[in-house]
């Protein structure tokens, strides 16, 4: 059976090895360590996780990867950000039109332990995953990261900053003041510009020719449940096609020949 | 028994020594077995799947009551300036549902429209035509003034200035049982010719009227 392997300790804490002559006794009292790894042995023999993530996070990145390379993981948490705390405003907001929604934000506001604190990390980081969302896709582009193999990475991506403005979109009338309905009132008259499907999308955003009963309702669905789980997928076939693909080089960093001249190897342990 | 790898020509699964759905079928058991459970499948996902969908964009298609809600007296409004009354859009959520709208008597020196049953009293929608922000009228200089682009409309609420891309939308009135009452919302092109109500921000001169079609929601004249 393989065993995953043991933690790297500090010299300090690896067990003493035995010195010639010495009672064997101690080694049938396995360390309370072993515990712990026997019990993840144990789950992990049935579940097999451990190969998976071996293959997901220690894997080779290209020599000359900086900083500009963290926006993506930026952007992820950003987003984690947004999901963990929309969860928990969605236990104080009420969606409902005849003033309810708007009450409850200032509940949330006002009145909840930290509520204005999870309200502001909700708010402000819907803006800062907008701009790491940018900046992400400038470092791809400028490093010439979106070509062959990793175009359908570069799609996919494109589909997520697309999500995340009609996220920023849909999220925007929530709190349901002036500001809120009016850019909302805008927004979707902007929708209906297009020719001959622009009507109809309008319509179908509104649930009705006008801003209606189920309006706020039905951008509070869209908002918290459509289109995170889309985006939820979509990050997942992402990451699968960044962790198959390989981290692409910076253009400035030369194919390596090998010692052997075999070939050109152009990734290197980092 | 055939040999099982040589290619065969027969479709019969009898001739080619391999299980059939039936006793002398074309079609495999594996087959059958495989487009029964992927059939089966499909049935299932369409039975939650097209509900579901039919749900969300019902709006869409159903068609709107025709309303007349009462805004005052023939004595409340005159030909030279407009009064402001606030009606319900959409009732049941508040002040989230009201809209205002400007109303005027008629007056046949200056509205060349023709006249009938439903334009004695001018009611225009507050919807600024470029993308519905709420316009205000100025009496001093006669204009509705959009506070968001920079919209401008005549005394008629024809287009003076700015983005909007055709007259304010007007209102159906009519005179019943001593009160002025205001029906739907209805669009104007730049004739002021009637057209279904449409969103701000469509044009309905020309070809507009077709990239911009009527909705399926209108509600119908009675």
């Amino acid at each position: 059976m393989p065993r995953i392997p043991a933690p790297p300790l500090p010299k300090v804490l690896q067990p003493r090895p035995k010195r010639p002559g010495e009672n064997d006794n101690g080694a049938t009292h396995p360390l309370p360590i072993d515990a712990g790894i026997t019990a993840v042995d144990w789950v992990d023999e049935r579940m097999q996780l451990s190969s998976g993530l071996r293959w997901l996070l220690w894997r080779k990145v290209p020599r000359g990867v900086n900083w500009p390379y963290t926006l993506g993981s930026a952007t992820l948490f950003a987003f984690l950000n947004q999901a963990v705390t929309g969860v928990f405003l969605a236990m104080y907001y009420r969606p409902d039109a005849a003033s309810g929604a708007y009450e409850s934000i200032r509940n949330i506001n006002d009145n909840v332990f930290l509520g204005q604190f999870v309200h502001g990390m909700h708010k402000w980081g819907a803006s800062v995953m907008i701009i790491l969302i940018f900046l992400h896709m400038g470092r791809v582009f400028f490093y010439g990261a979106y070509k062959y193999p990793r175009e359908i990475t570069w799609v996919i991506g494109v589909v997520l900053l697309i999500l995340t403005l009609a996220m920023g979109f849909s999220g925007y009338l929530l709190p349901f003041d002036q500001r809120s309905y009016w850019a909302t009132v805008v927004g979707v008259n902007i929708n209906a510009g297009g020719p001959f499907i622009g009507p109809f999308l309008s319509n179908f955003l509104l649930g009705g020719a006008d801003f209606g009963a189920t309006t706020l309702s039905r951008f509070y669905a869209i908002h918290m449940l459509l289109i995170p789980g889309l985006m939820a997928a979509l990050i997942g076939a992402h990451l699968y096609l960044i962790t198959k693909l390989g981290i692409a080089a910076p253009p400035w960093i030369k194919p390596h020949v090998a010692e052997d001249g075999d070939h050109a190897v152009v990734e290197a342990e980092v | 028994m055939p040999d099982r790898h040589r290619e065969t020509k027969s479709k019969y699964t009898l001739d080619r020594g391999i299980p059939g759905a039936f006793e002398g079928e074309t079609i495999t058991r594996r087959r059958l077995i495989n487009l029964w459970a992927n059939g089966a499948g499909a049935v299932a996902t369409a039975a939650f799947t097209l509900p579901a969908l039919g749900f969300a964009i019902a709006p869409i298609f159903k068609r709107q009551e025709w309303t007349w809600q009462a805004i005052g007296t023939p004595a409340d409004f005159t030909e030279t300036t407009y009064a402001t009354k606030v009606i319900t859009i959409t009732p049941g959520i508040g002040e989230a549902g009201n809209s205002i709208t400007y109303v005027r008597k008629r007056n046949p020196a200056i509205d060349t429209e023709p006249e009938d049953q439903y334009n004695h009293w001018v009611a225009l929608s507050s919807r600024c035509m470029h993308l519905g922000c709420p316009v205000r009228y100025v009496s001093a200089a006669e204009r509705f003034i959009c506070p968001c682009h920079g919209g401008v409309y005549d005394f008629r609420g024809m287009v003076a200035g700015g983005p909007p891309v055709r007259p304010l939308d007007r209102f159906y009135t009519r005179l019943n049982d001593g009160l002025v009452e205001i029906g739907p919302r209805y669009s104007v092109n730049s004739e002021l010719q009637r057209f279904s109500p449409r969103f701000p921000g469509e044009p309905i001169d020309g070809i507009g009227q077709f990239l911009y079609p009527a909705q399926f929601d209108t509600a119908k004249k009675p």
